[in-house]
């Protein structure tokens, strides 16, 4: 693939680059990995650049850039990989890695064989990366933004505005002949408001983002001015939060964002890496109930510039739709290469890493909880008391037991059927197929999330999207303070 | 070897700063770091990964009067150096005036400094056999403690070692080498309604004798993951919850990162406006010291070039000081307490940030709990800096009668920040400073616990 001439600096390793790193070049280095044994190698090559712009007191108070480019080289024997990396793109640094890499393998060498040039389909086409659109430009949205929330409430206090932008060139070249390229772009923006009142202080967020251009701004509801005002009101409505309740008590996530109920309660435990190991919950459960029927949870790689998707993994794998939970029954796992092998089953695209430094593992990509048959507004209506969960901090799951929690970053009691008060930042706690299988009301509202989220694992972080409907929970653990009855 | 790369580090850095002045900064700081990297795991006494490279990289931050750039890469080519020169010029023009910008006071940077114990020879010894076999012990000594342990996420060993250099046109030139070796170990074992259990133990110092012994881990893993068998819900409640060090040091951590400058000029801290009060209990007492040797966060001087100094941020349950650098101070009016971020991004960092150890051991804590909670894990993100509302899922133990009755799970703790700090009745004596953020063992007189 190639990309349009914008300007943007192309990586060293690229066809023309002072490094070019060809097929024939590819092979003969993997050669050199696997010169002491080993079943499989390849190598990933990177070259990032990153740039953010960040607002602060009505001025944009900081600018930065940068590279970040290196090559990892991975030997597999059996299942153990050994892993070398090198920011030195010279060919000695190059064939070094390669052999301390290659300490693992034990026995004869085996040659790679002859790597040709692969294409894959292309989800993210951007005409003009915004990173090469001139900084002015981007300096007035986020001077635009602060406008927008100061206007928005007159007891904003403090207002901080940031783009996040980078552009990852990848080339991906293994010992079974494949060699790719990709080109991944993505935008990040982020505003967040402090409002002050009567001595009470609050603060709200929003942003949103994608493998997109500058043109996501100029989506219905997208705008700088509309993530300022949203921020806004989510810190004016959460001025007045009172102690939410403590204890068990039917639960409706709004859609959307919720979908990190999913990531956490349902994805992690399905990356193969946990399952082949035997230590996920739900290993060893596939053609099992976990959920309720109503239940149907895929990962989508392929959704049109979002911020999980990817044309290629890096393993050089396509991911596609995997569906994990079909109307309850855990149908699958999410693969990269290894986990795959393991398994007997073609990888599922989903082997990625954060840079060129470490290996690849199974991760999610887009991971959405299917569209249900009920009315959002029914699903509202049929909750007697209950919390309403509207927009959330992050999540985090126990892979072993499954047991996982989400925080609320903005909810509301729900009594008789309708939504009352705001309470404080609370999390909720459960257990992954326990509060699946509690889900008694779906929307028919499916939305996926606005580009802001980041997962961790083993101390890799990657970008991911998730998805839902309005979700009713009939029994979820609340962690307020305020013990009822009391 | 370790000579030429400092050296290496040196030349890169100064060459760096005299292009930017030339190329028309006002003034500019430049870091870098390289660094030498081995990890290893192993699983079921089979290696899983082995991992070994070197790092190096360059960090800029350019002055045009009062407008600040920062650019950072790692391609050292020369088109990659122009690139970092030419990105940091052209982004101080994007940037808008800021009155605060600047570099300090040349009078107040750090002159000379005492050698902190930050770097053992010995880590960089370790090769990966030797690695391997570390992470091996540590796991069989899990896998042997008991036959309940039935799998195993792994071991883990890992070392590192790199050099730091920074240069200002101010006048500053510095640098230091560190290393840090860790181990973890993370058994699994079966328990009811197909759930497994892990709990992970691990050691980590910057000199490798001073780790604890690869079986201690394994064994100290094993137990905490046998303990979690049977893990069930509590119902609802009020009740004492006692923090064991690896809990409590997040709750540290969180009130830290209140007691910086930056989080107090963004008005994000419910410590806003609480300078000179009380704010926790008479127990507590939080100490930020760069100057501990050995100490995993310790530091000669700060990311402004300044000297290093201790500072007692709150004293006796008195909030005493802000964690400052020289931008936070110029903000609030106030001086730099030495405590720059190591980046070239303004702000505070941490160096060894830890709540002072008390008189009572972790046993004496616990017997003298009738009833409670004692937090051995906590997860989850949800604490308001602004609010000081605090909320996290928790697992650990029911404490009856002053001895741990059965294993908990699946519940949340709450309490505002506010009433929490307050709320510090006991607080042990068992420091143990493995991570730059570190406490003993507390108690809090009362949290709500939210479970069945």
């Amino acid at each position: 693939m190639s990309l349009p001439s914008t300007g943007l600096p192309r990586a060293p390793f690229a066809p023309g680059g002072a490094f070019e790193l060809d097929p024939e070049r590819a092979r003969k280095l993997l050669d050199v990995a696997l010169a002491h044994g080993g079943d499989a190698a390849d190598l990933f090559a990177e070259y990032t650049i990153g740039a953010s712009l960040v607002l602060e007191e009505g001025i944009v108070k900081s600018a930065s850039r940068g590279v970040s480019v290196g090559v990892g080289i991975r030997v597999q024997r059996g299942f153990a990989a050994g892993y070398a990396f090198t920011e030195d793109l010279e060919w000695e640094a190059l064939v070094h890695a390669a052999r301390t890499a290659a300490q693992i393998a034990r026995g004869e060498a085996r040659g790679a064989v002859a790597v040709s040039e692969r294409t894959h389909p292309e989800r993210y086409r951007v005409e003009v990366p915004s990173i090469v659109v001139p900084g002015p430009a981007k300096r007035d949205l986020l001077l635009e933004a602060d406008r927008a929330a100061r206007a928005a409430d007159s007891r904003v206090q403090r207002v901080e505005a940031s783009l996040n932008e980078s552009v990852r060139e990848l080339l991906i070249a293994t010992s079974d002949g494949r060699f790719v390229r990709d080109v991944q772009p993505m935008l990040r923006f982020g505003l967040r408001a402090i409002v002050e009142a009567d001595g009470r202080r609050q603060s709200g967020s929003s942003g949103g983002g994608g493998r997109s251009g500058m043109e996501y701004f100029a989506q219905p509801g997208k705008g700088a001015g509309d993530h300022a005002r949203e921020a806004v009101r989510v810190a004016v409505a959460m001025l007045d939060a009172r102690e939410a309740p403590a204890g068990e008590m039917e639960v409706v996530l709004g859609p959307g964002d919720a979908g990190i109920l999913l990531h956490e309660a349902v994805g992690h435990g399905l990356e193969a890496d946990f399952n082949r190991k035997g230590v996920s919950n739900y290993s060893g459960r596939i053609g099992k109930p976990v959920a309720s029927e109503l239940c149907t949870v895929v990962d989508r790689g392929d959704i049109d510039h979002g911020r999980g998707s990817i044309n290629v993994d890096d393993e050089g794998n396509v991911p596609g739709s995997t569906t994990l939970i079909e109307g309850g029954t855990l149908r699958g796992y999410l693969h990269d290469a290894l986990s795959a092998q393991h398994f007997g089953l073609a990888p599922t695209g989903n082997g990625r890493r954060e840079s060129f430094r470490s290996a690849p593992m199974p991760r999610m990509t887009n991971t959405l909880l299917l569209a249900g048959p009920h009315d959002p507004e029914e699903i509202l209506r049929s909750v007697k008391r209950g919390i309403f969960a509207r927009r959330f901090g992050g999540g985090q799951v126990d892979i072993a037991s499954g047991d996982f929690v989400f925080s609320l970053s903005e909810a509301y009691l729900i009594e008789d059927g309708k939504i009352t008060a705001p309470v404080k930042d609370v999390n909720l706690v459960g257990n992954g197929p326990d509060a699946l299988s509690k889900v008694t009301m779906l929307g028919t509202d499916l939305e996926i999330s606005d580009g802001i989220w980041t997962c961790g694992k083993e101390g890799q972080s990657v970008p991911v999207g998730v998805g839902c409907p309005t979700i009713k929970i009939s029994s979820m653990t609340v962690g307020g303070t305020a013990v009822h009855g009391r | 070897m370790a000579t030429t790369q400092e050296e290496l580090l040196r030349e890169r850095a100064d060459a760096v700063l005299r292009r930017l002045l030339q190329g028309g900064a006002t003034d500019a700081k430049v870091i870098a770091r390289a660094g030498r990297d081995l990890s290893v795991r192993v699983r079921l006494d089979e290696v899983e990964l082995v991992e070994e490279a070197g790092t190096f990289s360059l960090a800029v931050r350019a002055f045009k009067g009062r407008r600040a750039a920062t650019s950072s890469t790692n391609d050292l080519t020369p088109s990659g150096l122009a690139r970092l020169v030419d990105d940091a010029l052209e982004l101080c023009d994007l940037a808008q005036e800021d009155p605060f910008a600047g570099l300090p006071d040349p009078d107040d940077l750090a002159k000379r400094w005492e050698d902190l114990e930050l770097h053992d020879a010995a880590c960089d010894g370790v090769d990966a056999a030797e690695a391997v076999q570390r992470a091996r012990r540590a796991e069989s000594a899990a896998r042997d403690y008991d036959p309940r342990i039935n799998n195993s996420e792994g071991a883990a060993f890992g070392r590192t070692s790199g050099a730091y250099y920074m240069a200002t046109s101010g006048g500053f030139r510095g640098g230091y080498r560190g290393s840090y070796a860790s181990i973890s170990v993370s058994p699994v074992a079966s328990d009811e309604g197909g759930k497994n259990r892990t709990a992970s133990y691990w050691s980590a110092r910057r000199a490798l004798a001073k780790l604890e012994s690869e079986e201690a881990v394994g064994i100290e893993a094993a137990r905490r993951t046998i303990a979690l068998l049977g893990s069930k819900r509590v119902p609802t409640t009020t009740a004492p919850v006692v923090f064991d060090p690896d809990a409590a040091r997040s709750l540290v951590s969180a009130f830290a990162g209140c007691a910086t400058g930056d989080a107090v000029y963004r008005r994000s801290s419910f410590l806003l406006d609480r300078m000179g009060e009380r704010v926790a209990s008479g127990l507590v007492t939080l100490v930020d010291d760069p100057l501990i040797p050995g100490g995993p966060g310790s530091r000669p001087f700060d990311g402004d070039g300044l000297p290093a100094r201790r500072n007692v941020v709150v004293e006796n349950g008195t909030l005493k000081t802000w964690l400052l650098d020289t931008y936070g101070a110029r903000k609030l009016g106030l001086r730099s307490t030495g405590s720059a971020g190591g980046g070239v991004g303004t702000g505070a960092g941490l160096s060894n940030f830890y709540l002072a150890p008390g008189t009572s051991t972790h046993d004496e804590i616990l017997r003298s709990t009738k009833r409670g909670l004692y937090v051995t894990g906590m997860m989850g993100f949800g604490f308001n800096a602004v609010t000081g509302d605090f909320s996290r899922g928790a697992v650990g133990y029911w404490i009856e009668d002053g001895a741990l009755a059965f294993p908990v799970a699946e519940v949340t703790i709450s309490l505002n920040f506010k009433e929490l700090f307050a709320a510090i009745d006991a607080v042990g004596n068992d420091l143990d400073l493995k991570g730059s953020v570190a406490s003993p063992t507390i108690r809090v007189a009362e949290m709500t616990i939210a479970g069945s």
